[in-house]
C-alpha cells in the first residue's frame, strides 16, 4: 500500500502575515513549517501503511527556495521519502497551477491513495486536492472524518451539513481529511535523526514535463478593513455573569 | 466589463434551496443581466419556483445522481454545456462541501482558475477577500478566460427576492465521467440537532482552548441551548478532536453573522476572528486581558470561564 500525502510548508501561522507591496503576494520569508492541517494526513498515511504491512508513505510538496523544514517534520513522523518541487517560476502560483505541479509530482510515485488536508492554513482555497484528482483522472472523497481501507476500496465517513455520509470508493483515489480524523504523533528523537538521512527528491517544473503554467489571477488592490471598536471591559469579581445577563436583555435575546 | 450571464450553483437541503444559494442569486442579479441556476439531487421541481423568485430565469437540472458525490457529475455536466458553446461569464458557488468539489473539478476541466473565500463581488469581475483575520481587504481579478469561477463565503451578501416568476427547467444529463465518478454514497447519516444550524443561528456560543478539557464543552452546549442558539468552536479544539470539524468557526470553517456571538475561552487568533467578526454583538470571556478577542468585543469579561459560565448558566436557568 503506497500512500502519497500532499503537504504544504507555510510561514508560522502564529506570526502575523503580510503582503509584499510590490507583488501583492504573501511574503514567505524565514523558515517554513509543516502546516498543522497536514499532520493528520501524514499520520493517517502512516497508520494505513502500517496496517497493510507493506508499502511507503511519500510526501509531495511545492515550496520556494528548496525549503525542506516542513518536510523534515513529516519525515521525522515516519514518512519514507519526499518529492519537492521548487522553482522560481512558481512564485504567486494559484491553486490550479499548484494542482498541476503536484499532480505531476504524484505521477512519479506509484500511489494507491493520495491524501491531503481539506485546505491549507495559509491559502485556504480548499480546491487543490480536487483539482489534482481531476488532472490525474481519479475519484475523490473530500472532508473525511474517518478513513479505512478494505481490500482495494477506501471507506470514508464524509462530513456533510446534516451529519455524515458513508462513502465507498475504489483505489486509487484522492481523499482529503479533516482535523481530528486521527491523532498525529509527535516526531521522536530517533525519528528526527532518521529524517535527516531520508531521500528528498528536489525537482524543477521542467523535470515534470510540464510548462510553468500562466497565473490566471492577480491582486488589484489591498486596503485596511473597517475596524471594529473594542467595547466595555469588565474584570470578573464574581458577578460578571450579571453584566452578561443585562447585555443579553438589552439585545432582547432573553 | 460587465457580466452578461452568471451561473449560480443552487444547493438544496431539507427540500429547499440553502440560504447561501439565495444570497448568491441576489448578488448575481446585481452583477449580471442573466442569472441561471444549476441544481442536482432530483429536487428541481420542488425548488424551481423559489430559485425563480430570487432571480433565476432558467434552471439546469442534473437530476438524481444515483449515489455519486456531486463534484464529478455536476462539473462534467457544466463543462459539457460550456464546451458545447453555452458559456457563462462567471460561475458562483458557496464555499460548501459540495460547492468546493464542483468548482475544483470544473476549474481543472476547463483549465481556468478559481477565486476562493470571496466576500465581495462586482460586475466588473473584481472580487473581495478578507485576509489576516479580516483586518485587510484584498481585491482580485481573473486574468484568464471566462468562465470566472468564484467560491463565496456564506453570509457575504443579503438575500432578497426579485419577484421573478417560474423559471424554465431544463434537464441536463451528466456525461459518463468514467473512473473519476467511482465514489458512491452507501448511507447518509443525519445527526440529530436540537437547535438552529450554526450558520443560521441568532445566537452562537463558541468554546476554545481556554475551556481546558473536552468535557467542559458541555457548558458551551448548555449555554447555546438556553439561548436557543448553536454551539461553535475555535480551530484549536477541533484540531484537538474535542468536537467535529462541522463546529469550526473561522477562516477554515464556517462564517457566522449572529445577533450575538459569545466566545468562551477563545483568545481570538486571526483565523477565528475572520469567521465571527461580522456578528452584530460580541461577548468574550477570557482570563487573559491581553487576548486579541477583547479588541473587537462589545462586552469583554476578563475572567475564568470555569467560574463565569456556571454562574451564567445558573442565572439563565433561574429565568427559564
Amino acid at each position: 500500500m503506497n500512500v502519497v500525502v500532499c503537504v504544504k510548508q507555510i510561514p508560522d501561522p502564529a506570526s502575523p502575515g503580510r503582503l509584499d507591496p510590490a507583488t501583492n503576494t504573501l511574503v514567505r520569508e524565514g523558515k517554513l513549517i509543516l502546516d498543522d492541517s497536514d499532520a493528520y494526513g501524514v499520520e493517517m498515511a502512516l497508520q494505513l501503511v502500517d496496517k497493510a504491512g507493506s508499502g511507503e508513505v511519500t510526501l509531495v510538496s511545492m515550496a520556494p527556495n528548496n525549503e525542506v523544514s516542513g518536510l523534515r517534520t513529516a519525515l521525522a513522523m515516519g514518512a519514507h521519502k519526499a518529492i519537492l518541487v521548487s522553482d522560481d517560476s512558481l512564485k504567486g502560483a494559484d491553486a490550479l497551477t499548484t494542482a498541476k505541479v503536484l499532480a505531476g509530482a504524484i505521477g512519479r510515485a506509484s500511489a494507491d491513495l493520495v491524501l491531503a488536508a481539506t485546505e491549507s492554513t495559509d491559502g485556504y482555497t480548499g480546491t487543490t486536492p480536487v483539482q489534482i484528482a481531476e488532472l490525474l483522472g481519479l475519484p475523490s472523497v473530500t472532508f473525511a472524518k474517518h478513513v479505512e481501507i478494505d481490500g482495494s476500496t477506501v471507506k470514508v465517513n464524509r462530513q456533510t451539513e446534516e451529519g455524515f455520509d458513508e462513502v465507498e470508493c475504489p483505489l486509487p483515489a484522492v481523499v482529503t481529511v479533516t482535523a481530528g480524523v486521527v491523532e498525529p504523533r509527535y516526531p521522536s528523537f530517533k525519528g528526527i535523526m532518521a529524517a535527516k538521512g531520508k531521500p528528498v527528491d528536489t525537482l524543477k517544473v521542467g523535470d515534470l514535463g510540464i510548462e510553468a503554467p500562466a497565473v490566471g489571477q492577480q491582486v488589484t488592490d489591498v486596503a485596511a478593513a473597517e475596524e471594529r471598536q473594542a467595547g466595555e471591559i469588565v474584570v470578573d469579581e464574581g458577578d460578571a455573569h450579571e453584566r452578561i445577563v443585562q447585555f443579553l436583555e438589552s439585545l432582547k435575546v432573553i | 466589463m460587465a457580466y452578461d450571464k452568471v451561473w449560480v450553483l443552487a444547493e438544496v437541503a431539507e427540500g429547499k434551496p440553502t440560504g447561501s444559494t439565495l444570497e448568491l442569486l441576489t448578488k448575481a442579479r446585481e452583477i449580471a443581466s442573466t442569472v441561471e441556476a444549476w441544481t442536482w439531487g432530483g429536487e428541481a421541481a420542488a425548488v424551481a419556483s423559489t430559485l425563480g423568485a430570487y432571480g433565476a430565469t432558467k434552471v439546469y437540472d442534473v437530476g438524481d445522481l444515483g449515489g455519486a458525490l456531486a463534484g464529478v457529475p455536476v462539473a462534467a455536466a457544466m463543462a459539457a454545456e460550456v464546451q458545447g458553446g453555452n458559456k457563462p461569464d462567471a460561475v458562483i458557488s458557496a464555499t460548501s462541501y459540495d460547492g468546493r468539489d464542483i468548482a475544483g473539478r470544473l476549474s481543472a476541466k476547463l483549465d481556468v482558475g478559481v477565486l476562493t473565500n470571496v466576500v465581495g463581488l462586482s460586475g466588473d469581475g473584481t472580487s473581495e477577500h478578507a485576509v489576516f483575520g479580516g483586518t485587510t481587504v484584498v481585491k482580485a481579478a481573473f486574468t484568464n478566460d471566462t468562465p470566472h469561477i468564484f467560491l463565496v463565503r456564506p453570509k457575504s451578501f443579503a438575500a432578497e427576492e426579485s419577484g421573478g416568476g417560474a423559471p424554465e427547467v431544463t434537464s441536463v444529463t451528466a456525461p459518463d465521467a468514467g473512473a473519476t465518478n467511482a465514489a458512491k454514497v452507501i448511507q447518509r447519516h443525519i445527526e440529530e440537532r436540537t437547535g438552529p444550524k450554526l450558520d443560521e443561528a441568532a445566537v452562537v456560543v463558541s468554546g476554545g482552548r481556554g475551556l481546558g478539557e473536552a468535557e467542559k464543552f458541555d457548558m458551551v452546549e448548555q449555554l447555546a441551548k438556553l439561548l436557543k442558539g448553536a454551539p461553535g468552536a475555535s480551530r484549536a479544539i477541533v484540531d484537538a478532536g474535542w468536537v467535529p470539524y462541522s463546529y469550526q468557526v473561522g477562516q477554515t470553517g464556517k462564517t457566522v453573522k449572529p445577533t450575538v456571538y459569545i466566545a468562551c475561552g477563545i483568545s481570538g487568533a486571526t483565523q477565528h476572528m475572520v469567521g465571527m467578526k461580522g456578528a452584530k454583538n460580541i461577548i468574550a470571556i477570557n482570563k487573559d486581558q491581553e487576548a486579541p478577542i477583547f479588541s473587537i468585543a462589545d462586552l469583554g469579561i476578563v475572567g475564568d470561564v470555569h467560574k463565569v459560565l456556571p454562574k451564567l448558566l445558573e442565572a439563565l436557568q433561574g429565568r427559564a
